[in-house]
């Protein structure tokens, strides 16, 4: 995507967003409707970042790397229009488990149906079930206001942090105190343990722990995993909490509205243009030297990638302080999640659920037992990929069948455990073992998979950090501990989206709320730099 | 027991939830899977299959068949060409709104007119002393309408001939596993969309053909639920739900003229004489009462309502067919008919008649929203219909 004006036309820009990821863009898009000059500069042919649809092989488009939406802010949707520009979120109703017994456990897109169907496994579990769900819609109200929050550093008495932090304490104590000690728990407990306290069916722990180890190098036993579970609670589609849906076209679509909302309002943006450095003129940016040793100049440069790359290869290190260096060196990304997309001749048809049906519109999750899952991680923390790893399976083209060419389909499967760091470093040899575990896992439930095979693409956490630059490969730019969350995230004193560059910012995933399709440290970060300048 | 459609056999046994509904008369699913969700977006997405036969369906022949039509309707049936399709209202003697309906021109002297409403009666009067046969059909015509982005694809894979030169409101013969079929580019969706219009007896054979090729393409049937929600974001008004026929009305007011309903655009005063032609240029020359318009729900407001009882906002997932008062100033200035939120567009819309001069597009209004069974108010604006006008629906 490129717009005007045409290429040595020197025009002045009042900000410079560095890389088009969602969040970059987002950025862009708020700053352009508040009638600032702003140009984007991406790398990579196609914007997008992690959220792009390319066609991997002819005729089949692929969701590459993130593949559902749900945390898509539903204020920025409204803001920017997004609908008007294209943005369309299908319905992504069940999650299938498929068992190594030959049986599977449902999720369906009905209450009743759902009841039913865990009834089947456990009757007690079917009723802590609904319970359970009133719960998490709390908690997913209680952190809501926290989401459109700029995290208020505790320990300043700046008077815009004491009001910050007054109107956090007020929103605690308003919760009452079953919905706090909730809270409290979700943020300290491993998942299992949170959820051993509801269930009793190993299937429904394990799949529903699932949603606490995604991006995360946890097991499900890890403490602080409750957190993330958390997190993945937090997406709302039209008013539901927890909902998950499908963007028509995959998620490259949901970049390409919000670049068309930038562009609408006069945004720029051009691709193929790396930015090298951020240029520092007596300690402010001014501007950035790209890979051809053009320069572009604006007063505010705002950084959406990752904390290790805005801080440590943007700018000159000198021009930041050791105790933030420090923090940022630590700053843990560990990425532990690959993805294989294939192009299929036909559908997986599943032992458990023979023939084509209801399920294949839906998510299939690989994730049998707790233990199942906590022996993957144990296979990460030595440095493996998961023998027999966990996957979230989905079949874009059951939705949309634009995805593939008619009568063929693809599937994306996510998969964990995946680390960066594999013991003697990723090599084509290990991608394909790793791929060739993947298919071979799944081919166990659903014995046609490797005959209906055209094609595969195998992403490895080092494919997607050299592919669009997320360190380590981390999908949340920075795992979601807790000791990277809200004001220590990415940096104690550093998490309000400025940096202490005067006129150099951050917008990305490293800053609070932290990763997923969200876009609202974009947003947050717009509003920040629309404040002070 | 209810009639049933043509193709009862097929769609009996997808009604999941047991969600049946009536629509004149006939059994129709209200959804065939245990939400709508996938039905609606279908329409919006891929290609979806709504069971249409209970309209009412009259074929008009004869030598003064135009005629009857020009005299019946406010838009010009005689100039429209053989193949052509028009939408139109029609209206008693006082102009006030009757029905509204399509009109296909199938042959030189041969029509069929789509009714909400039994006709019958109403034509046999109006045909009085004319040369024209009236035939009701209603029965012997089955009625799919196949609407979404890849209904051309879906009829291109299955009918004889190609349907990719078929203009939108066109009509054409073709023919689908075996059976003569009538499809028209129209719709009650807003979207891209053909309705077929085939012989009862061959009904199972087009349904089934249309399904078994049109797996690929994502070929979902859908209910009155889904349609519900399209019709709304396509501006589109329904009889009974948004505005009552002048001839089931108690009292005046309860009656709309074709101006009243915003549809303008599908009255002719320059044509030859027709049922309400005289009353309907007076509204004209002083302008109309009232006008049928959209109506957005202000999202931050109408969040605000909820979150003051400490409630996330509950959205209308299927339409709601009910008069809901509609505000400016303090003062009620209108109702809206029927609401729903838009999982497309992500808005919550209305469709409304307001009283002059406050349906002006863009003016600030409050709507009627209960909250935890109190009554609130939440802000709005009018808009302009459709909400939602996809190039797709006309290229």
């Amino acid at each position: 995507m490129r717009s005007s004006p045409a290429p040595g036309a020197q025009r002045s820009h009042d900000a410079i967003v560095v890389g088009a990821g969602h969040n970059g863009l987002v950025a862009a898009a708020y700053l352009a409707r508040a009638g600032r000059r702003v140009l984007v500069l991406e790398r990579r042919p196609v914007i997008g970042g992690a959220a792009v649809s390319e066609q991997v092989f002819p005729g089949f488009t692929f969701s590459v790397f993130s593949y559902v939406v749900s945390l898509l802010r539903p204020e920025i949707i409204r803001d920017l229009e997004l609908p008007r520009h294209g943005l369309q979120i299908l319905p992504l109703e069940s999650t299938i488990v498929p068992l190594p017994n030959g049986d599977y456990l449902g999720s369906w897109g009905d209450a009743d149906l759902t009841r039913r169907e865990l009834c089947r496994h456990s009757a007690r579990d079917a009723e802590a079930s609904v319970a359970y769900g009133r719960l998490m819609v709390q908690m997913a109200q209680a952190v809501k206001p926290l989401l459109g929050m700029m995290p208020p550093d505790p320990t300043s008495l700046r008077p815009g942090d004491l009001k910050g932090l007054l109107k956090l304490g007020r929103h605690l104590r308003s919760l009452g105190r079953e919905q706090f000690h909730a809270l409290y728990k979700l943020l300290t407990m491993s998942s299992a343990d949170y959820l051993e306290e509801w269930f009793e069916f190993e299937p429904l722990k394990a799949t529903k722990s699932a949603s606490g180890i995604i991006g995360t190098f946890m097991g499900p036993r890890s403490p602080g995993s409750a957190y993330v579970l958390l997190h993945h609670y937090m997406g709302e589609i039209d008013g539901a909490f927890r909902a998950w849906g499908f963007c028509k076209g995959g998620n490259g679509t949901i970049s390409q509205a919000i670049a068309r909302a930038a562009l609408e309002k006069g945004a720029e943006i051009r691709t193929e243009a790396p930015v090298r450095q951020v240029l520092l003129e007596r300690g402010r940016a001014v501007g950035v030297v790209l890979g051809s040793g053009e320069e572009c100049r604006a007063p505010v440069i705002v950084s959406g990638l990752d904390a290790r790359r805005t801080y440590l290869e943007l700018v000159d290190r000198r021009a930041l302080p050791d105790e933030l260096l420090e923090q940022v060196q630590r700053f843990r990304f560990r990425g532990s999640s690959g993805k294989v997309n294939l192009a299929l001749s036909e559908l997986p048809d599943f032992t458990c659920l023979p023939g084509v049906g209801a399920h294949h519109r839906g998510a299939i999750s690989i994730s049998p037992s707790l233990d199942y899952l906590e022996r993957a991680y144990d296979d990460a923390k030595y440095g493996s990929f998961s023998k027999r790893p966990y996957m979230d399976i989905i079949f874009p083209s059951v939705i949309d069948p634009n995805m593939a060419p008619p009568g063929r389909h693809v599937a994306s499967i996510f998969v964990q455990y995946c680390p960066y760091a594999i013991e003697g470093g990723w090599t084509d040899a290990r991608r394909e073992a790793f791929g060739d575990t993947v298919i071979d896992t799944l081919s166990e439930y659903a014995p046609n998979l490797k005959s209906a095979i055209l094609h595969a693409q195998v992403l490895t956490p080092a494919d997607i950090e050299r592919t669009v630059g997320l360190s380590e490969g981390n999908i949340f730019q920075g795992e979601l501990a807790l000791q990277q969350l809200f004001f220590l995230r990415p940096a104690a004193r550093w998490s309000s989206y400025r940096t202490p560059i005067p006129g150099y910012y951050q917008c990305g995933s490293s800053t609070h709320p932290g990763g997923g399709v969200m876009g609202a440290a974009g947003r947050l970060a717009a509003q920040r730099i629309l404040s002070d300048t | 027991m209810l009639k049933t459609t043509p193709f009862h056999v097929r769609t009996a046994p997808l009604v999941l939830g047991a969600t049946w509904r009536r629509w004149a008369g006939h059994a129709v699913a209200s959804a065939y899977d245990w939400t709508h969700e996938r039905e609606y977006a279908a329409v919006r997405n891929a290609a979806a299959l709504f069971d249409v036969s209970p309209l009412h369906k009259y074929q008009i022949a004869g030598r003064d068949a135009a005629r009857l039509l020009d005299r019946l309707v406010t838009r010009n049936v005689s100039t429209t060409q053989i193949g052509q399709v028009l939408y139109t209202p029609w209206c008693d003697a006082q102009g006030k709104t009757i029905d509204d309906g399509t009109i296909s021109r199938l042959g030189e002297r041969q029509y069929r007119l789509t009714a909400a409403e039994p006709n019958l009666r109403w034509l046999q009067q109006n045909a009085f002393g004319m040369e024209v046969e009236i035939g009701e059909v209603s029965d012997a015509v089955g009625a799919l309408a196949l609407q979404g982005p890849l209904s051309r694809a879906v009829l291109d894979a299955v009918a004889e001939q190609p349907v990719d030169g078929l203009k939108y409101f066109r009509v054409m013969r073709n023919r689908i596993a075996g059976v003569e079929v009538q499809i028209s580019r129209t719709g009650y969706t807003g979207d891209l969309g053909y309705e077929l219009w085939i012989p009862a007896q061959g009904a199972i054979a087009v349904w089934d053909a249309l399904i078994g090729r049109g797996a690929d393409y994502g070929i979902t049937p859908a209910g009155i639920w889904a349609l519900d929600v399209v019709r709304i974001e396509a501006g589109l008004v329904m009889l009974e739900v948004d505005y009552q026929s002048s001839q089931h009305a108690m009292i005046e007011s309860q009656k709309s003229s074709p101006y009243e309903l915003s549809l303008d655009w599908a009255v002719r005063l320059d044509k030859s004489a027709f049922n309400g032609q005289a009353a309907l240029r007076a509204e004209k020359a002083r302008g109309p009462a009232w006008r049928f318009v959209g109506v957005e729900v202000d999202w931050d407001s109408f969040e605000a309502l909820f979150r003051a009882v400490g409630l996330a906002p509950s959205l209308p997932t299927i339409a709601w067919r009910s008069s809901v008062p509609i505000y400016r100033g303090g003062a009620q200035v209108g109702y809206a008919s029927s609401g729903c939120w838009s999982p497309l567009l992500k808005k919550y819309l209305a469709l409304a008649h307001l009283e002059a001069p406050h349906f002006a597009a863009d003016t600030p209004v409050e709507i009627e929203v209960t909250v935890e069974h109190r009554r609130k108010r939440a802000n709005a604006w009018v808009r302009k219909l459709p909400f939602f006008d996809p190039e797709r629906k006309r290229a």
